[in-house]
């Protein structure tokens, strides 16, 4: 009596929640990969697939993106790991931590928008570079500030994952390789890396993954020069309405990220929003 | 040492300064007499005087807020019935897996769920605009919520539960008298979660839009293409502050919740 008053009970809470598994996770992802397969006229073909990997055009173009989500990526990791590493030695590396987290709470596309005034013409950006002799130059529409404002934006997700292992290693190891006499060097390479390799980790795959697909970015602040596998994707769904191909681009953007992920090791999921532990 | 310690706080001081430099610059020219962003001409209203007169704007805004409010309670609920069903699940791979459904949302790029879901409107012929951005929202808020709800649930044990149904309450009471009330923390932390996520989200909703509705975040977008608008400064301005508010609120939601925790933790020993 009790154990099947307990099993109505379940599944009365789980009919909205697995709908929403079926028709919202399943059900798209299936579609996504069924559409792949058919032409703009409709038909089913093998052509999309077949075009993708014989376009010298769509394998640069894949190169290319994957290439600059690996700088993104690169200059997030650099600059993130010491602003971790030193947030964990604040006296209050929660308040700090709170604060570098604030910016992911304000809008993506305000923040890009910033980067249109900054880097125009006669923008502040140019101004400071005319002040110390340089002159003014062309930043925005570059592929530098495509890679400079996607890297602004991902820092955030970068400090935390690789905050939360700092702050979980162990400082009497560091003083145990101090001790057996490592050089600075050699602590970090062989003691606080490795120790703290989980949280670049999630790191990477937080920041990588996204930088295959901001197409707002590119728009705004490439002014179209790099175009990225997410960009691609949009071309194809909202201008060229070609939803075949779009799709097929999809399938190896999600074949993209699985390897990602495998790579990376942990299915740990992507905080949006900082706050999220 | 002392000269050590400075270098490293330079470092994060250059950081802190680089992450809020355009958030500020943004809210300062929104206060400039020009209309560029490159020099500042004296202080004025205007710009915002410009925004409470743009009526299209701030249909979209009430419009935006809307999705975000309905999209969150709705989301909520669903998730926190969810994590409920999850934490009611007895084999471990049962769980996981429902677990790992559960997170594919969140790991995907947003395009991929943009695009997926416009496939998927359009296959069940259900029309572009607010109805297929209310539910692409629900839908993308739902894991999140369900991850801050679960730990809650689990923290709550079967003794609690055991002693409810002891003490005679049925099914109804147990839900809205004992687990409700309980992991209330983790059910405000996930609604506002997914509040942020709906007034952020810009890539899913541009696919899924059509051509009558916007939110805000797309008219950002179009904005922003033709080039630089005060009146943008002026809105992030005040977007600014909005996200100011949240995240005093969360950070406040998160304070009850650890003191609550403390204090049960206390309670316990």
């Amino acid at each position: 009596m009790q154990r099947k008053q307990k099993l109505t009970r379940n599944t009365a809470y789980f009919v909205p929640y697995t709908l929403w598994i079926v028709l919202f996770v399943i059900a798209p992802v299936i579609l996504l990969i069924y559409q792949s397969f058919f032409n703009i006229d409709g038909q089913f073909t093998w052509a999309n697939y077949q075009t993708y990997f014989t376009s010298s055009t769509y394998l640069m173009m894949t190169v290319n993106s994957v290439w600059y989500a690996f700088l993104i990526t690169l200059a997030t990791l650099l600059i993130s790991y010491p602003t971790a590493y030193l947030l964990n030695e604040t006296k209050h590396p929660q308040l700090w931590l709170l604060l570098i987290i604030m910016p992911t709470w304000i809008n993506l596309l305000l923040k890009a928008y910033a980067f249109i005034g900054i880097f125009s013409q006669a923008g502040i950006a140019n101004q400071f570079l005319s002040f110390i002799g340089i002159g003014p130059k062309q930043l925005l529409f570059t592929n530098f500030s495509f890679v400079f404002v996607a890297a602004y934006i991902q820092i955030p997700f970068m400090v935390l994952p690789i905050y939360n292992a700092v702050s979980e290693l162990n400082p009497s190891y560091v003083n145990a390789s101090r001790d057996l006499g490592a050089t600075p060097w050699q602590t970090f390479s062989r003691v606080i890396f490795p120790l703290t390799l989980p949280g670049v980790k999630a790191g990477i795959q937080a920041v990588f993954i996204p930088s295959l697909s901001l197409f707002m970015l590119t728009r705004l602040i490439g002014g179209n020069k790099v175009i990225t596998l997410g960009t691609a994707i949009e071309e194809h769904f909202l201008t060229t309405m070609n939803w075949g191909m779009g799709s097929t681009i999809g399938v190896v953007l999600i074949i993209a990220m699985v390897i990602i992920m495998w790579l990376t090791g942990s299915s740990k999921r992507r905080p949006r929003k900082g706050l999220t532990k | 040492m002392t000269r050590k310690f400075k270098w490293r706080n330079l470092y994060l001081w250059l950081v802190f300064i680089v992450l809020y430099a355009p958030i500020i610059f943004l809210v300062v020219y929104s206060f400039s007499a020009g209309t560029t962003m490159n020099n500042f001409h004296g202080f004025t209203w205007s710009h915002y005087q410009d925004l409470f007169a743009d009526s299209r704007l701030i249909a979209i805004f009430l419009d935006t807020l809307l999705i975000a409010l309905l999209s969150s309670v709705i989301a909520t609920t669903i998730g926190t019935l969810g994590a409920l069903g999850i934490n009611n699940t007895t084999r471990p791979v049962t769980r996981n897996t429902i677990l790992s459904l559960n997170n594919i949302l969140m790991v995907s790029p947003d395009v991929i769920i943009g695009a997926s879901f416009l496939i998927f409107f359009t296959a069940l012929k259900i029309p572009l605009g607010f109805g297929s951005v209310l539910l692409s929202h629900i839908a993308f808020s739902i894991p999140i919520v369900v991850l801050m709800v679960l730990p809650k649930i689990q923290e709550m044990g079967t003794s609690l539960l055991d002693a409810a149904s002891d003490l005679g309450a049925n099914n109804w009471q147990l839900l809205s008298q004992v687990i409700v009330p309980y992991i209330m923390p983790g059910i405000f932390s996930g609604f506002f979660m997914a509040l942020t996520y709906s007034l952020d989200d810009f890539a899913v909703t541009f696919f899924v839009t059509g051509n009558g509705f916007t939110t805000l975040s797309v008219e950002i977008y179009s904005r922003a293409r033709q080039g630089i608008n005060l009146e943008i400064n002026a809105l992030s301005g005040l977007m600014f502050l909005l996200a100011l508010i949240l995240v005093i609120g969360y950070y406040f939601i998160n304070q009850y919740s650890s003191r609550h925790r403390a204090a049960a933790r206390g309670r316990r020993s």
